[in-house]
């Protein structure tokens, strides 16, 4: 297609680059600095989309983020497909292919518009009423149908191939908005050595300066001034220009969220450069010259093709060089329209007025625009449109004195502009939790108080004058910037006020008046939620889904508190206004993600070995941010046929096991001991240097928070090992109190747990593997028994060599610099190799705990299970006045008959592995709802004991053990024998090796 | 997101710390003597004002010490912060 609509001269578009794009399959042309809007309307093409609800034919409504209609799938190849794209502020690029949304089988043709048909059907809260009954239906047949039906564009399938960037900054002062406000305001604070960002959404930076052929900004055109202050704040090195990016959150503390899209315009971006970079800017201070939005007037067919905002039919003339048409209406309740309309003549428009408002309020404006030869109809109303893909007339009317509507005129037209006044877009303001303000003769919502750090300056305040834009936004940026220095502006007059009109009058409506395009939410909708008992605003939102979409209603909103307010009898402030949530404009999950996703989405931990584990054929699991390997299965191995041979290893001969993820803190002074007495359940102040403990945690409520060793060294220094998930909470844990409840102690808290690589060496020939590489110690049991520590010399390093044993086999745990971690693991593989040691995973260790009963912290333990419950009250230092839990111990649920105990239960057909989680019935055939006597917490099968082997926390577990119980499975419910939770060597003579 | 003055580090972005709950509630010198009741208060039960709140922060990922903070719980406005120990100043008017 041809640029048939672009003028022969003006615009600020680059005629020299020309560019293609491809549109459903047809070729258009354009030039740089068009957006797809321009480019398309330059073309002819004003139908380019289907309306959500009904599939109505619409076209470009708008010219800047507010738009309601003009939204497509934009290709930009492979799999660059953005969904919902506004058309009106996506800069036209060579190569784009643009699809429409939301029709089958094509644009032209759609099944769906039979809605449109059948409309009555699809009035608000038509969800809610229609899919009620019959109950059944709702999951197999309404839910798919709405899903299929819902939504405009579809999601790209294939992953993001592009790159996207966070970005931190500080600065003095931020500006928000680069038109003559925000322009204004960066040029006064810029003249302080305060650190300035003006940020902007557009392209270009200049906001209503861009379409303005008319005004003067002392003596200079809107054009030239814009040249000459963009230059000066170019040349100063405090001040940081961002075109393109968008501050779509304000947040606590001046901190704000903007999108700055950095390659979308480039034909042939950079491959390793970003496409989008999402900055978190910290303000000293924040200026918001966010402008306002035009509102659209409400008749039956304001929203064909070819119908828009009035001061968006200026933006495309004078900015973009398009004529939006050859006869022009537009339909008025203001005076800026006035101006829209004599730009319009000035490029060869043929241009009627229609002016809802009475002769005597629009004289003025009026007869200038008479003398240049347009012919303005005041107080008159618009009935309704004509046309099919695009309006070709409106139906109008005057408003006789006694009000009746008078004899009707059709006018024909191919292009129509709506102004029914102005929304200041306090969007961000109010998100800062700013107070608003109902202004009744601006019809509008304004910044009231600030909540700190914040001023707001132009039309965001309701101020629609040139010169007062400019001396507010002066005064707002030097206040940022600690200046008082004063400066006056002279500009021209701009043409202002009017008069709100919520619904044009009609003596008998017919059709759809839409209040909300993009939700198709109609003036009859916002009624029927009045009718149907809606007060609130905030709930006829959610019940006609206006101001939902992808716009948030942002040319919508004043029109549906006005109707809420009319149809209630009530004032607009006491309507109020509903919550502004960021983000202002929609933010691609890309941006948001920024760099984490895939490899780093999270830190991957790799203990010391995992490489030897990669290499060996392990299978891992992730343990909090740890790669464990979880077993070493062989050629033909399964799963449970590696356990069983790694369990049978350790306890026949060896195994060898990387435990460096538990955690490991240092505790060190000379109120050490004191201190670890008041946290742990244990008397730990008797340990003697030398000897080791196994130890509970306990929060204050009572309950189980984490386990380990404690080991002492020294006097006053002790190893302690935590769990691997709990090792950053339980040194967070024991700062808190030592910093906020014991200050006077003197005690020094250090996470070790990444210096030390920790290798266990587990069985009956673990001592015979480590003495040959053991320097100067006597590994013998009476010289070094379980459960103690010894600092010694291993294949010539430094070690903490612990004897201790979560397998019940005779085992140690090596401590050396953890980069020597796979140099022991090499040493111990090849010392253990004659004597059948074997690497074994969690899976192992977990069988080999479980068949002890050995807990686990986070498996048997809930948060609400205490140590008794446990069976490990013994660890309880006997005649401990205080440790941290201690008392609620004694609270009265803790010490109630009929609390969940730990026990182990046996299937009795021998067979039957539980599933964890299973539940614990008394009685199968008890009627539903049947009483759960607890749950299974651990279940495996025993390769030591040739049985499944369960634990499980049941009801007074203990005194019920030799009782039988029944399990839930999947299958059905089994027998369960309760029984004591040590299943193998119930002595614990093995240890001792 | 806030910006906590840390009183060892200054202002920092607020996932550098972790909020602790409401400030000053002592642990008893001797809980044994403590009853039920009052016991399961200290646990449990804390004030919830609207307005000034006293609170407990903890820069996690920085210095790693614990403070004190007054935040102004319907504005989020950080009245002040103050180390343990110290004197709690009078929230400005
Ligand atoms: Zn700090």
């Amino acid at each position: 297609m041809a640029q048939t609509y672009r003028l022969a001269r003006g615009g600020r578009i680059d005629r020299a680059s020309p560019i293609a794009m491809r549109f459903n399959g047809t070729t258009i042309e354009g030039y740089a600095g068009d957006t797809i809007a321009s480019a398309l309307l330059a073309n002819g093409i004003h139908f380019v989309a289907r309306s959500f609800k009904y599939h109505r034919p619409r076209g470009i409504f708008s010219h800047g983020s507010e738009e309601p209609n003009g939204l497509f799938a934009v290709d930009r190849g492979g799999a660059r497909i953005d969904p919902n794209t506004r058309a009106t502020t996506t800069e036209a690029v060579n190569g784009l292919s643009l699809r429409s949304q939301n029709h089958w089988p094509s644009l032209a043709l759609d099944v769906g518009a039979a809605v449109d048909v059948f409309s009555a059907l699809f009035a608000a809260g038509f969800y809610y009423k229609t899919f009620m009954w019959p109950r059944s239906f709702w999951r197999q047949i309404y839910e798919p149908a709405i899903r299929a039906a819902a939504g405009l564009g579809r999601a790209p399938t294939a992953p993001d191939p592009d790159r996207y960037q966070h970005a931190h900054a500080h600065c003095d002062v931020l500006v928000v908005g680069a038109g003559p406000a925000g322009l204004a305001a960066a040029l006064a604070a810029s003249e302080s050595d305060k650190r300035v960002i003006l940020a902007d959404e557009q392209a270009e930076m200049g906001g209503s300066l861009l379409h303005d052929m008319s005004s003067t900004i002392d003596g200079s055109s809107p054009w030239s001034w814009l040249e000459q202050t963009l230059a000066r704040l170019h040349s100063r090195s405090n001040v940081q220009l961002l075109p393109r990016t968008t501050a779509f959150g304000y947040y606590n503390h001046n901190h704000l969220g903007l999108l700055q899209r950095v390659t979308d315009h480039l034909v042939n971006p950079h491959p390793s450069g970003p496409r989008e970079r999402l900055w978190q800017v910290r303000a000293g201070e924040v200026v918001l010259a966010t402008g306002a939005h035009e509102r659209p007037l409400v008749f039956p067919g304001n929203d064909r093709p070819g119908i828009m905002l009035a001061e968006s039919l200026r933006v495309f003339a004078n900015r973009y060089g398009v004529l939006p048409g050859q006869r022009a209406v537009i339909a008025t309740s203001g005076a800026s329209a006035y101006t829209v309309a004599a730009d319009l003549l000035a490029v060869g428009v043929q241009v009627t007025i229609v002016d809802v408002r009475r002769h005597q309020d629009c004289a003025v404006e009026a007869a200038a625009l008479r003398g240049a030869g347009c012919e303005v109809l005041a107080g008159h109303t618009v009935l309704s449109s004509r046309g099919r893909k695009r309006v070709n007339a409106l139906l109008i009317a005057p408003i006789e004195a006694a009000g009746p509507i008078g004899a009707r005129r059709l006018l024909p037209c191919d292009c129509v502009g709506l102004s029914g006044g102005w929304t200041p877009a306090v969007h961000l303001f109010s998100q800062s939790r700013g107070k608003l303000t109902f202004d009744r003769k601006l019809d509008a919502f304004l910044p009231e108080a600030s909540v700190r750090g914040e001023s707001s300056a132009g039309a965001v305040r309701g101020s629609y004058q040139l010169s007062a834009c400019l001396a507010q936004g002066w005064r707002a940026g030097a206040a940022a910037a600690g200046l008082t220095r004063e400066r006056h502006f002279k500009a021209s007059a701009t043409r202002t006020g009017f008069e709100p009109v919520r619904l044009l009058p009609a003596a008998n409506r017919q059709g759809h008046a839409f209040v909300d395009l993009q939700n198709d939410v109609t003036a009859n909708d916002i009624g029927l939620a009045v009718r149907e008992g809606f007060r609130s605003i905030e709930h006829v939102k959610r019940y006609t889904t206006a101001g939902m979409a992808t716009d948030q209603g942002k040319t919508s909103n004043m029109n549906v508190i006005g109707l809420v307010a009319k149809t209630l009898g009530a004032a607009v402030p006491d309507i109020g206004t509903t919550t502004f949530r960021p983000p202002y404009t929609p933010v691609t999950f890309g941006a948001l993600a920024g760099p984490s996703r895939g490899r780093l989405f999270e830190p991957v931990r790799t203990p010391p070995a995992h490489a030897w584990a990669v290499r060996h054929g392990a299978i891992f699991e992730d343990v909090g941010q740890w790669k464990r390997a979880r077993a070493f299965p062989r050629a033909n191995e399964d799963l449970q046929a590696a356990v069983t041979r790694e369990v049978t290893a350790v306890r026949t001969s060896a195994g060898i096991l990387d435990a460096s993820t538990l955690g490991k803190i240092e505790v060190v002074g000379a109120d050490a001991a004191e201190f670890l007495d008041r946290m742990y359940t244990n008397r730990l102040s008797r340990l003697a240097p030398g000897r080791c403990r196994y130890a509970l945690l306990l929060k204050e409520d009572g309950y189980v928070f984490d386990d380990g060793v404690v080991a002492r060294l020294t006097r006053d220094r002790f190893h302690v090992t935590t769990t691997t998930g709990g090792a950053a909470r339980v040194l967070q844990h024991m700062e808190e109190y030592l910093q906020t409840e014991w200050p006077e102690l003197a005690v020094y808290l250090t996470s070790v747990t990444e210096q030390y690589a920790t290798i266990a060496v587990q069985g009956p020939k673990a001592r015979q593997i480590l003495a040959p590489l053991v320097e100067e110690l006597d590994l013998a049991t009476q010289a070094f028994p379980h459960m103690s520590v010894r600092t010694a010399t291993i294949c010539g390093l430094a070690c903490r060599l612990f004897r201790v044993s979560f397998t019940g086999e005779l085992g140690y745990e090596i401590n050396v610099p953890a980069d020597y971690g796979q140099a022991l693991w090499d040493a111990l593989i090849e010392s253990g190799k004659a004597l059948g040691i074997t690497p074994y995973g969690t899976e192992a260790m977990h069988v080999l705990r479980a068949e002890k009963g050995f807990i686990i912290v986070g498996q048997e333990t809930d948060g609400t299970v205490a140590p008794d419950d446990l069976g490990l009250a013994g660890l309880i230092g006997r005649g401990k006045a205080d440790f941290v839990g201690l008392r609620s111990l004694a609270r009265p649920d803790l010490v109630a008959p009929g609390r969940k105990q730990l026990v182990g239960l046996a299937s009795e057909d021998a067979r039957t592995v539980l599933e964890e989680g299973a539940q614990i019935l008394a009685d199968p055939s008890e009627p539903l709802p049947m009483r759960s006597h607890g749950h299974v917490t651990s279940s495996y099968w025993s390769p030591s004991c040739h049985q499944p082997i369960a634990l499980a926390l049941i009801a007074d577990g203990r005194s019920r053990i030799g009782q039988r119980l029944h399990a839930t499975t999947p299958a059905g419910v089994v027998a369960v024998q309760v029984r004591d939770p040590i299943f193998f060597d119930p002595t614990g003579a093995r240890v001792h090796g | 997101m806030l910006l906590i003055p840390c009183p060892y580090c200054g202002p920092r972005p607020e996932i550098e710390f972790r909020c602790g709950g409401e400030a000053h509630i002592a642990r008893p010198q001797d809980p044994a003597k403590v009853d039920d009741a009052a016991w399961g208060d200290y646990l449990f039960l804390r004030t919830n004002p609207k307005g000034v709140h006293a609170e407990r922060w903890v820069h996690t990922h920085g210095c790693r010490r614990w403070f004190n903070a007054l935040r102004d719980t319907l504005s989020d406005r950080i009245l002040a912060t103050h180390a343990v120990g110290e004197r709690r100043p009078d929230p400005p008017r």
